[in-house]
């Protein structure tokens, strides 16, 4: 059977079009872009190329702004390190509590190094408040990092208000866009967006290249010194090869746009009607007006997420987990623990995320596979008799734990 | 994904002996919702030959969770209990061909499992000692809570000390940060207090160091400064009790809210100090488990 990979918020598929541009430079074309001879001259021109590819599709006012490095945890560093460098005598970040580990575990270093750190808390559906935003923006802040689209439940922040609200008080506003690029329209040059982050193996583009787009004229402090590669804002020899596969990707993106917002979307919405309708006590996390096109981020209760992935990967589906027992750690995702959804459904969430590979025909194999799934686990679980939750299950199954 | 053995993987995908079993005479419910795995185990125990006739389990967790019931029903079926109370979590670890570092707690709580489910038939009350925390140390599965309490208890302060007592960090290395930062959690005040003592020096205003206490002197102080923090405690549903007094280290038993409270290693520092301040002296607050009452 061939596989069904409904994992894309983790990584995407390389677009066969993005690997056919990238081959040439690690070939032929394997000169460095810096030197004079023609070798590296034709490397200079591709990146140039595909600088002005990423430019149009954030629709950044320069292409100078965009700045190449290796991946989406690298720009969010580079861009929360160099706003405390830029400003010293400002020590407070604001950010979210759902943000990604790359925000998050940067910025619980931070604390010990003596930074303050603000994390907005979100409601039930991963919603901000942002009057308790607002209430924080003073000018001890030396920035403030949103994510653009939570990469488990696809939650979108209003980044375009936030940054409005910062610059207002003159506050460097930075978005985490990783899994929003490529699905949401962005057009940066009208936002008072200063710094974001895109990582090119979620648009379809190859692993090890990123981007930090830093708008003109925001104070910046480079992470890595040395070469005078990308303006000196980050040292080190260009990885040509994917850089150019990263612009073949954004102009791809830019393409699809729509069919990401349609097809893709209705594709979605299929697959969560279909499993909500044929599943019980199970329920979408997150804010379902207000997310990306691809995402669905479902909590079957009284069952445990891995133990669906094993059985879902026998059948040939790929799909991730918010549990804990995926990652490593005990508790489950701090995204849906600061959502307050109960332990019993937060171990039991599953996210699927589609790209525009994935068929209609798919979404209904996954619709069919689910069900059978869920119950098999249910039949062994302490919460469960027959083809009912217990009544009062928390009542009726309470393990003792020191 | 994790790299599960063929036989976790087998006893996943068909477990053996579950779903709720008719005529239980033993049960035991264990783990915890908030970590995502927890299990019950019903015996079915013949009362003249203390054999376990038939045992089945019913979990909710991840696929070793699933597969270490699976496992400890199959090991325990016909043994005396006895016989299965002397089955380790490593027995069912080794049965399943061996569990990734991260999931070894499965095999514990399969365990602690079993105990409840004895103790229950028994007619006993159980009272587990098992706490787990992040784990630290992949090559030996080691978990922050292990570490903290032996640092604790024997006053470590180096990671080589923490390596030769709990074997962490002494493997690749790659937690020594993490090891560093629970030294410094545990050992802050203390170090903070070696270094710098918050008590100035006496030498120019004459008064006289601090008189040094009898042993009943020290005892009753201790007692009436705890009596003067137990109320604090009460009011948030808390109790704390001294156990013991040996040398430096003083042993309470934390109960009522405070026992399993986050706050606990919080509450802990706070009495601490205060102790350290009423005694003139640097002394350690040690938890100890709560006593099983007969």
């Amino acid at each position: 059977m061939q596989p069904i990979y409904m994992d894309n918020n983790a990584t995407t598929a390389c677009d066969p079009a993005v690997v056919a541009a990238m081959l040439p430079y690690f070939t032929e074309q394997f000169g460095n872009a810096s030197s004079i001879h023609s070798f590296g001259s034709r490397v200079g021109k591709a990146l140039k190329e595909a600088r002005g590819q990423v430019q149009s599709l954030l629709g950044a006012a320069h292409d100078s702004e965009i700045v190449f490095n290796s991946c989406g945890t690298e720009a969010d560093a580079t861009a929360i390190l160099s706003a405390l460098k830029a400003n010293p005598e400002r020590r407070t970040v604001i950010t979210t509590t759902v943000e990604h580990p790359a925000i998050l575990s940067l910025c619980q270093w931070l604390e010990k190094e003596d930074c303050v750190v603000h994390r907005l808390r979100v409601d039930g559906k991963g919603r901000l408040d942002l009057d308790e935003y607002a209430s924080l923006l003073n000018d001890r802040v030396a920035i403030v990092s949103a994510m653009w689209a939570n990469n488990e439940t696809g939650t979108l922040f209003p980044v375009e208000e936030m940054a409005e609200m910062a610059h207002a008080q003159g506050i460097p506003f930075h978005t985490d866009a990783v899994q929003a690029v490529g699905k949401v329209a962005i057009d940066l040059k009208k936002t008072k967006i200063d710094m974001l982050s895109l990582s090119g193996h979620k648009l379809h583009a190859p692993k090890g290249i990123g981007v930090l787009y830093v708008r003109r004229n925001t104070r910046f402090r480079p992470l890595l010194r040395g070469g005078h590669q990308e303006r000196g804002r980050r040292a080190g020899t260009e990885n040509s090869a994917s850089i150019v596969g990263l612009g073949v990707a954004c102009g791809l993106a830019q393409q699809y746009m729509r069919e990401e917002n349609t097809t893709v979307k209705r594709l979605r919405d299929r697959l969560e009607r279909g499993i909500l309708g044929s599943v019980r006590n199970a329920f979408v996390n997150g804010d379902t007006l207000y997310r990306l096109p691809n995402t669905t981020s479902i909590a079957f209760e009284y069952v445990e997420g891995e133990g669906i992935l094993l059985l879902l990967n026998q059948q040939g589906i790929a799909a991730s987990s918010g549990s804990a027992c995926t990652s490593g750690s005990l508790e489950p995702s701090h995204v849906l623990r600061a959502m307050a959804i109960p332990y019993t459904a937060a171990h039991g969430t599953i996210r699927f995320s589609l790209s525009r590979y994935n068929t209609a025909q798919e979404v209904e194999q996954v619709i069919a596979a689910v069900p059978p799934v869920i119950a098999k686990l249910r039949k062994l679980s302490p919460y469960w008799s027959g083809d009912a939750p217990l009544a009062r299950p928390e009542e009726a199954f309470r393990p003792d734990y020191a | 994904m994790w790299d599960y053995s063929d036989k976790v993987r087998e006893h996943f995908f068909n477990p053996r002996n579950s779903g709720p079993l008719d005529g239980a005479n033993g049960t035991g419910d264990f783990g915890s919702i908030k970590c995502g795995d927890a299990l019950r185990l019903m015996l079915r125990v013949n009362p003249e030959t203390e054999v376990i006739d038939d045992a089945r389990f019913q979990t909710f967790g991840c696929g070793s969770a699933i597969a270490s019931s699976s496992a400890l029903t199959e090991i325990i079926k016909g043994k005396t209990l006895d016989e299965a109370l002397r089955v380790s979590n490593q027995d069912i670890a080794d049965y399943l061909d061996g569990l990734p570092p991260e999931k070894m707690h499965c095999s514990v709580m399969g365990r602690e499992a079993l105990q409840a489910a004895v103790a229950d038939y028994r007619g006993e009350s159980w009272k587990d000692d098992h706490e787990e925390g992040e784990l630290i140390c992949k090559c030996f599965a080691i978990d922050t809570v292990m570490i903290e309490d032996t640092v604790r208890a024997n006053s470590l302060r180096t990671i080589e000390e923490v390596a030769n007592y709990t074997k962490a960090g002494g493997g690749c290395s790659a937690c020594h940060e993490k090891i560093e930062d629970i030294l410094i959690a545990v050992n802050g005040r203390l170090y903070a207090r070696e270094v710098k003592p918050t008590r100035a020096p006496v030498a120019s205003s004459g008064t006289p160091d601090m008189p040094k206490l009898t042993n009943y002197q020290r005892i009753r102080r201790i007692e009436e400064t705890l009596e003067e923090i137990r109320p604090l405690l009460q009011r948030e549903h808390g109790d704390v009790t001294l156990v013991e007094i040996d040398g430096r280290n003083i042993y309470v038993e934390l109960s009522g809210a405070c026992q399993g409270c986050a706050m606990q290693a919080a509450t802990l520092g706070g009495v601490q100090q205060k102790l350290s301040e009423t005694l003139g002296e640097l002394v350690q607050v040690l938890p100890i488990a709560p006593l099983v009452r007969a």
